[in-house]
């Protein structure tokens, strides 16, 4: 007899497939690759200040000279020769969404970035393949004194001197080799300086929408909180999907000052032709706080694990993150925690699930320096894998220099299992509700703290499309 | 009155092995059947194949429930029609709340939404008469529950899905005295208020205390060897189960 079987499907991502015809009379390209002419003319069209022009020549010459890395999932299918690393859609950016051309602002309807401006957010800024065409700041907090723009401007405005003491400070363009090609053609991203004491009640929130086939996004996000201020930052990633490689290689820089708290929430969402080499790194003084909350949905191979330096006395940090790897797809995630200062703490809390022949591979390191004494480090990390095909991997790593620190690991890799899910079913519910119920359930530690509209959407697509039958 | 269930002939087996030979049983609408016998004897076994899980293996014989034959119906399904199965042991599902679990299990069955304020008031009722404090509703499904709370969460179960037949297998096993009374007390109120149908299996009497029993059926080596009213219970309570045993068995 033929019995019903149901199985958790990929990650439904085509309702971020629409795109419409990019004409080449609307956006300027650059030709792909990657040369010091190529760099130049980037340099050039953004009118960069000296220093800047040097600073991508400098890049270029380290990305020539750095290998590539070895050690995580295969990027042989990224060729820099066929990516096109400039292209800017030809219009200005705005603050009125009624100037927004209507191919790009339809675009971004159909992802909810307006409205979830009208409803909950205190700033906006979209980003459409390498420039914002959009961003824009409400009043209120605009009159506490807190800056949102996007960082072009803010290299010619009163911020300037600001921004060439930090940019690329915490992430070097030594660091590796896609931070040095970031730092040689980055375009696009925010800044924001929220001034001491300033507590931003609503959030703010960038979209990144990679939309030219074969190009790359390289948006550099720069965000300072002063002493004592609060901010909670959330960052929304898309593509649709072609068939030739595009790489995403940002860059966030945070710098979180005394007793000050950053939330940092990313749901990442790349089409699965994206190669998404990510860089992402906050820096803590005394008693600050540091929240990292991610979600990984897409991508074909993801690098991630954003990385905190707790400087200061009694600085802490928590990462929390949910990473789901379907058909096609290896994604290497995790984070890293540095800590060099007494009494500091960190927390690393991460679900990872794979499926269908996903490989989701686990990667953190928590170093505890000399100096860090009393600090506390505690590690947990859960996989699930739905099927046979599918793979996870665990890699922690943990180097502690002090007798006096506390440190702890929990790591735990499973499957679904059937009792479970003839548990659920024998109180009414269909196989695809118990599985999805335990796959959420799964994830839920993690889903309950991204904001709320990204938290409904996944369990959405965690539960769409599950009936298949099998003979 | 029609059977709610029949059980004829049924043969099971598990991983291969055969374990029920040729299995009848008839309960009617708001009976309590008692299943008694040794371990290993295939009491659990019934109780699975008539839930249907997976794991069982039904070779020959069928389950009719209502007059309708169900022997090769998904678990799920026969939820639906109104069977229970009270775990053994309760499985753990991190991240869903029992509270959310039990209402979602109750809209599956109806396919109505239910209203949050009325299930409340429902859950809350059905708490405290298992003496359960009302913070187990927000708690993660049997996670970090000892083996006393799992039992009473069945139970909880029950009172909130009102089947019309329940199978309670062996959940007064590993309790103390007063979690048993609990137990039987909830048991009781399904019995009385709902008209339930029981299926009792038990290797002890204490849950039995106070309810009333209508058929007792012995199971030995996967065939129905015995079948009397509530006294066989006592019987078997003084007696033990030597007397069905062949000599073979008995070394």
């Amino acid at each position: 007899m033929a019995r019903e079987r149901t199985e958790v499907n990929d990650i439904d991502r085509s309702i971020y497939d629409f795109r419409y015809e990019e004409k080449d009379s609307d956006f300027y390209k650059i030709k792909e690759g990657l040369d010091r002419e190529i760099v130049e003319e980037i340099s050039e069209k953004k009118k960069d200040p000296a220093w800047m022009r040097d600073f991508r020549l400098r890049s270029l010459e380290i990305y020539n000279e750095k290998s590539i890395p070895t050690w995580g999932p295969p990027i042989d299918g990224l060729d820099m020769k066929n990516i096109v690393t400039y292209v800017k859609p030809k219009t200005k950016m705005t603050a009125d969404w009624d100037e927004v051309p209507k191919d790009i602002k339809e675009t971004f309807d159909k992802l909810g970035i307006p409205q979830a401006e009208r409803k909950s957010l205190a700033g906006v800024g979209a980003q459409y393949d390498s420039e914002l065409v959009y961003h824009n700041l409400q009043e209120e907090a605009a009159s506490k004194g807190v800056v949102y723009t996007d960082l072009e401007s803010a290299l010619h405005g009163p911020y300037a001197k600001m921004i060439e003491e930090h940019f690329m400070h915490l992430v070097p363009p030594t660091d590796h080799k896609f931070a040095a090609l970031h730092g040689a053609v980055w375009s696009g991203g925010s800044f924001v300086y929220v001034p001491k004491g300033v507590s931003v009640e609503i959030p703010l929130q960038s979209y990144f929408r990679l939309n030219a086939p074969g190009a790359g996004q390289f948006e550099h996000t720069l965000i300072i909180v002063d002493e004592g201020a609060y901010l909670h930052f959330i960052e929304g990633c898309s593509a649709p999907k072609y068939n030739i490689a595009n790489l995403h290689a940002g860059c966030v820089e945070l710098f979180v000052g005394k007793n000050a708290h950053l939330r940092y929430s990313t749901i990442e969402n790349w089409s699965k032709n994206m190669y998404n080499l990510n860089t992402k790194r906050a820096i803590v003084a005394e008693g600050g706080t540091m929240e990292w909350v991610s979600g990984s949905f897409g991508s074909h191979v993801s690098y991630l694990y954003p990385m905190t330096i707790l400087n200061g006395r009694g600085a802490k940090s928590e990462f929390t993150g949910v990473t789901f790897a379907g058909h096609g797809q290896n994604l290497d995630t995790g984070a890293k925690m540095v800590h060099n200062a007494e009494d500091t703490s960190s927390y690393i809390n991460t679900r990872s699930i794979s499926k269908d022949g996903g490989v989701s591979t686990y990667r953190s390191s928590v170093v505890i320096g000399r100096n860090a004494k009393n600090a506390k480090s505690a590690v947990s990390c859960q996989s699930l894998m739905l099927d046979s095909d599918s793979r996870s991997d665990t890699i922690p790593a943990m180097d502690v220099r002090t007798q006096q620190a506390d440190v702890g690991h929990e790591a735990r890799i499973g499957r679904i299992s059937d009792d479970a899910v003839f548990y659920l079913m024998s109180r009414g519910l269909s196989e695809e509700d118990a599985r999805a119920m335990i796959v959420s359930g799964f994830a839920d530690t993690v889903s309950k703290e991204l904001p709320l509209e990204y938290a409904v959407e996944m369990n959405n697509l965690i539960r769409l499309e599950m009936v298949g039958a099998i003979g | 009155m029609a059977d709610l269930l029949n059980v004829k002939d049924l043969c099971v087996s598990v991983e291969e092995k055969g374990i029920l030979h040729g299995i009848n049983l008839s309960v009617k609408r708001g009976e309590t059947h008692v299943l008694m016998g040794p371990n290993g004897a295939g009491k659990s076994t019934l109780g699975n194949a008539i839930m249907g899980n997976p794991r069982y293996t039904v070779e020959s014989g069928k389950i009719l429930f209502e007059g309708e034959d169900i022997t090769e119906e998904a678990v799920d399904k026969r939820a639906r029609r109104g069977i229970y199965l009270s775990f053994q042991n309760p499985l753990e599902v991190p991240g869903v709340t029992l509270g959310n679990f039990i209402r979602s299990a109750m809209e599956q069955r109806s396919g109505k939404r239910i209203r949050l304020w009325d299930f409340k008031k429902e859950m809350k009722k059905a708490l405290e008469l298992l003496h359960m404090d009302p913070s187990y509703a927000e708690r993660d499904l049997n996670v970090g529950f000892s083996g006393g709370e799992k039992k009473k969460a069945e139970i909880l179960q029950l009172l909130m899905l009102k089947p019309a037949l329940a199978i309670l297998d062996e959940t007064d096993s590993g309790l103390d005295v007063d979690a048993v009374r609990t137990v039987s007390e909830g048991v009781e109120e399904y019995q009385k208020s709902m008209d339930g149908a029981l299926i009792i299996i038990t290797h002890a009497t204490r849950i039995l205390e106070s309810l009333k029993v209508d058929r007792t059926h012995i199971i030995v080596n996967g065939r129905m060897e015995d079948e009397g009213d509530a006294s066989l219970v006592d019987r078997i309570n003084q007696e033990g189960f030597e007397r069905y045993m062949t000599p073979v068995s008995k070394v």
